[in-house]
C-alpha cells in the first residue's frame, strides 16, 4: 500500500467511523433525514465563514457550520413545537430554506467565493494526501486527516460522556423529561457533533454522501444486533470497511472514492439483508 | 385504610383551573381537583377526554393554556425525586436494543448523575423492582423479545426504581394477560399500603370500580372525583359517557355490579341512588 493510499483509507476511517457513532443514535431515533437536513443546511455557515475569513481550510468553516446546523436544528424544533406543524414539514421547510440561502451566497458572491459546488456535492478524498500541514518537528502529513482523527477524538468523547443521556433521550424522550433531565441540551449538542462530522465530510465524501455515511453502516449494524454498545462498535466496523474496500472498488474501476465507499457501505446493507433471511430460514 | 404516610399530610397532588389544548382544540376545560395521599386513584373517560393530555400536564410535558398544578404543595421541579411517570407502554419503540436491566436502570438516571456510573444502592434498587414484578430472570433479555404483559412489568419496574411517593401511570393495564393483571395490581396496592399515592388513567369502565379507591371522571371537563362510590354513579357516568348508547347499554351491567359492594357497606346510599336515578 502507498503511503498515499493509506493517508485516504484513513481519513475516510476516520469520518466513516465519526459518522458511524453518531449515526447509531440518528437511526435509533429515527432521525435519519434529519443527518439528511444538517448536511444541507451548514451550507450557508461555511460560505458566510469564508466570506468573513477569506480562507478555506480554518477553524472558521466549522464553527460557522456547526453554527448553521444548529440554527437548522432550532427552526426545525421551532416549526414543530410552536407553530405545531408536523415535524417532516418542518424539517423540509428549514434545511431547503438555509440550503438555499447558501446557494444563493455562493452564486452572488461567485468571484470572491472559490467554494466549488461539485466539490461541496459530491467531495474529493482523492485530494487528502495533496493537502500537507506539520505541527513543528512532532508530525507532518496531510491536513485532512489530522482534522479527521481530531474529530474522530472528539466524537469519542462526545459519546462517553453523553452515551446515558444520548440512550435515555434515544428510548423514551417524555420519561427522561419527566426525570426532569434537560433535553434539549442533549438534543442540541447531539446536533452540534452531527453538523461537526457533516462539515468535515464535506471535503472528503460531499453534502450528499456523508447522510450514507450517518444511516447505513448503523442501520446495517442494527440488523444484526439488539444490544446498544455491540451494535455501535459493529457500525463503527461497517464504517471503516466501507473506507477501505471504498478505495480498492474505486482504484480497481478508476471511479470516485467517496461513490466507491458508500457503494459498498450499501453492498454490507444489502448482503446482511440476504444473509438474515438465509439465516432465519435454516 | 391504613395509612402510612410518609410525612406529608396535605393533597398529594392539586390541580387548579387547568385548561389545556392540542392543536387549538380544547382537551381539558377548567380541571379542578385535589388527591390525599395512600390510595389508587382512576382517571377514568371515554376516549378523547383529555386522560393522558391531563397527566402530560401534571409532568409539565405539555404547556397549560391556564391553571397550575402542585406535587406536595410544591412545584414539579422542587419534587422530582417524588414523582414517577409512566408513559403508555405504545410510546416508545420495543425494538430499541436494550436489555431489561438497562431500562429498569433508566428510573435511576438523574440530572445529577447522568455523566457518572450508577452506585452499589442503585443497582439494590433495581434489583428489588425487578424481583417486585417477577422480572428478575429475564434481566438481561432484549426488550424487544418480551410480551406486552412483560413489557409492561419492565416499564412499573423502572418506575419502581425511581423510589417515588407519587406515581402516574398511563393504561398501565392495556394489552396485558390476565397474571400480569394481578401482578401489577398486587405491586400497586402495596404501594398504597406503603403510604404511596398511584394515580393511573384507565379507560376501561368494567375493571375500574373494581381496582381503584378514588375516580378522577374526565370529559374534557371534569364530571367528579372523589371516593369511587360517590363517583360511580349513574348519572355522573352518564354525563361523562353522554349519549354513546353502545356505552350505556354496557353501563347499566356495570352500575348493577358495581352496587353489590355497595350494598354490603351501607344498604341506605344504594336505595337512595338507585330509585332516584329511574
Amino acid at each position: 500500500m502507498s503511503i498515499e493510499a493509506f493517508y485516504i483509507i484513513l481519513t475516510g476511517a476516520l469520518v466513516a467511523a465519526s459518522s458511524a457513532l453518531l449515526g447509531s443514535f440518528l437511526v435509533l431515533r429515527r432521525m435519519a433525514m434529519l443527518g439528511d437536513a444538517i448536511s444541507h443546511a451548514v451550507l450557508p455557515g461555511i460560505v458566510v465563514a469564508f466570506l468573513l475569513s477569506g480562507q478555506r481550510e480554518s477553524t472558521a468553516l466549522l464553527i460557522g457550520a456547526a453554527a448553521s446546523g444548529l440554527l437548522a436544528t432550532f427552526l426545525i424544533e421551532l416549526l414543530h413545537r410552536k407553530a405545531r406543524l408536523q415535524e417532516d414539514a418542518s424539517i423540509g421547510i428549514s434545511f431547503t430554506w438555509l440550503f438555499a440561502i447558501g446557494v444563493l451566497l455562493i452564486s452572488t458572491y461567485t468571484g470572491q467565493v472559490d467554494l466549488d459546488q461539485e466539490c461541496v456535492l459530491y467531495g474529493e478524498i482523492a485530494y487528502v494526501p495533496l493537502d500537507q500541514v506539520s505541527l513543528g518537528t512532532i508530525w507532518s502529513g496531510p491536513r485532512p486527516l489530522l482534522v479527521s482523527a481530531i474529530l474522530f477524538a472528539l466524537t469519542l468523547i462526545y459519546l462517553l460522556i453523553s452515551f446515558k443521556g444520548l440512550k435515555l433521550l434515544s428510548f423514551n424522550e417524555d420519561h427522561a423529561r419527566s426525570l426532569g433531565i434537560r433535553t434539549q441540551v442533549w438534543h442540541f449538542s447531539f446536533m452540534a457533533m452531527v453538523s461537526l462530522v457533516t462539515v468535515l465530510a464535506f471535503e472528503i465524501v460531499g453534502a450528499i454522501l456523508i447522510v450514507a455515511l450517518l444511516v447505513v453502516p448503523a442501520a446495517t449494524a442494527f440488523l444484526w444486533t439488539r444490544s446498544l454498545i455491540p451494535m455501535i462498535v459493529l457500525a463503527v466496523i461497517f464504517g471503516v470497511l466501507s473506507s477501505f474496500g471504498g478505495y480498492y472498488l474505486a482504484v480497481g474501476i478508476n471511479g470516485s472514492i467517496a461513490g466507491a465507499m458508500v457503494t459498498v457501505a450499501g453492498l454490507f446493507m444489502l448482503l446482511s439483508v440476504v444473509l438474515m433471511r438465509v439465516l432465519k430460514r435454516s | 385504610m391504613s395509612v402510612v404516610n410518609q410525612g406529608y399530610k396535605g393533597a398529594v397532588l392539586e390541580v387548579h383551573n387547568l385548561s389545556s389544548s392540542y392543536n387549538r382544540k380544547p382537551v381539558l376545560w377548567d380541571i379542578d381537583f385535589r388527591l390525599e395521599a395512600a390510595q389508587l386513584v382512576g382517571i377514568v373517560g371515554p376516549n378523547g377526554s383529555g386522560k393522558t393530555t391531563l397527566l402530560r400536564n401534571i409532568m409539565g410535558l405539555m404547556e397549560a393554556d391556564s391553571g397550575y398544578v402542585r406535587l406536595f404543595g410544591k412545584n414539579l421541579n422542587e419534587v422530582r425525586e417524588k414523582v414517577s411517570y409512566v408513559p403508555q407502554r405504545e410510546s416508545v419503540d420495543w425494538q430499541f436494543p436494550v436489555s431489561v436491566r438497562e431500562v429498569v436502570e433508566m428510573g435511576r438516571y438523574r440530572p445529577k448523575n447522568l455523566m457518572k456510573r450508577l452506585g452499589a444502592q442503585d443497582h439494590d434498587l433495581v434489583d428489588q423492582a425487578l424481583e417486585k414484578v417477577g422480572m428478575l430472570e429475564y434481566a438481561q433479555r432484549q426488550i424487544g423479545q418480551l410480551s406486552g404483559g412483560q413489557q409492561q412489568r419492565v416499564f412499573l419496574a423502572r418506575a419502581l426504581a425511581q423510589n417515588a411517593d407519587l406515581y402516574l401511570m398511563d393504561e398501565p393495564f392495556v394489552g396485558v394477560d390476565a397474571a400480569t393483571e394481578d401482578a401489577i395490581l398486587k405491586v400497586l396496592s402495596d404501594l398504597r399500603d406503603q403510604g404511596k399515592t398511584v394515580v393511573i388513567v384507565h379507560h376501561d369502565l368494567q375493571t375500574a370500580y373494581q381496582y381503584f379507591d378514588s375516580m378522577v371522571l374526565l370529559n374534557t371537563r371534569l364530571v367528579a372525583y372523589g371516593p369511587r362510590d360517590k363517583v360511580f354513579t349513574r348519572d355522573y357516568l352518564q354525563e361523562a359517557y353522554g349519549g354513546r348508547l353502545t356505552v350505556l347499554s354496557k353501563l347499566s351491567q356495570v352500575i348493577a355490579s358495581s352496587e353489590f359492594p355497595v350494598r354490603e357497606k351501607g344498604f341506605k346510599e344504594k336505595s337512595g341512588l338507585g330509585d332516584a336515578a329511574d
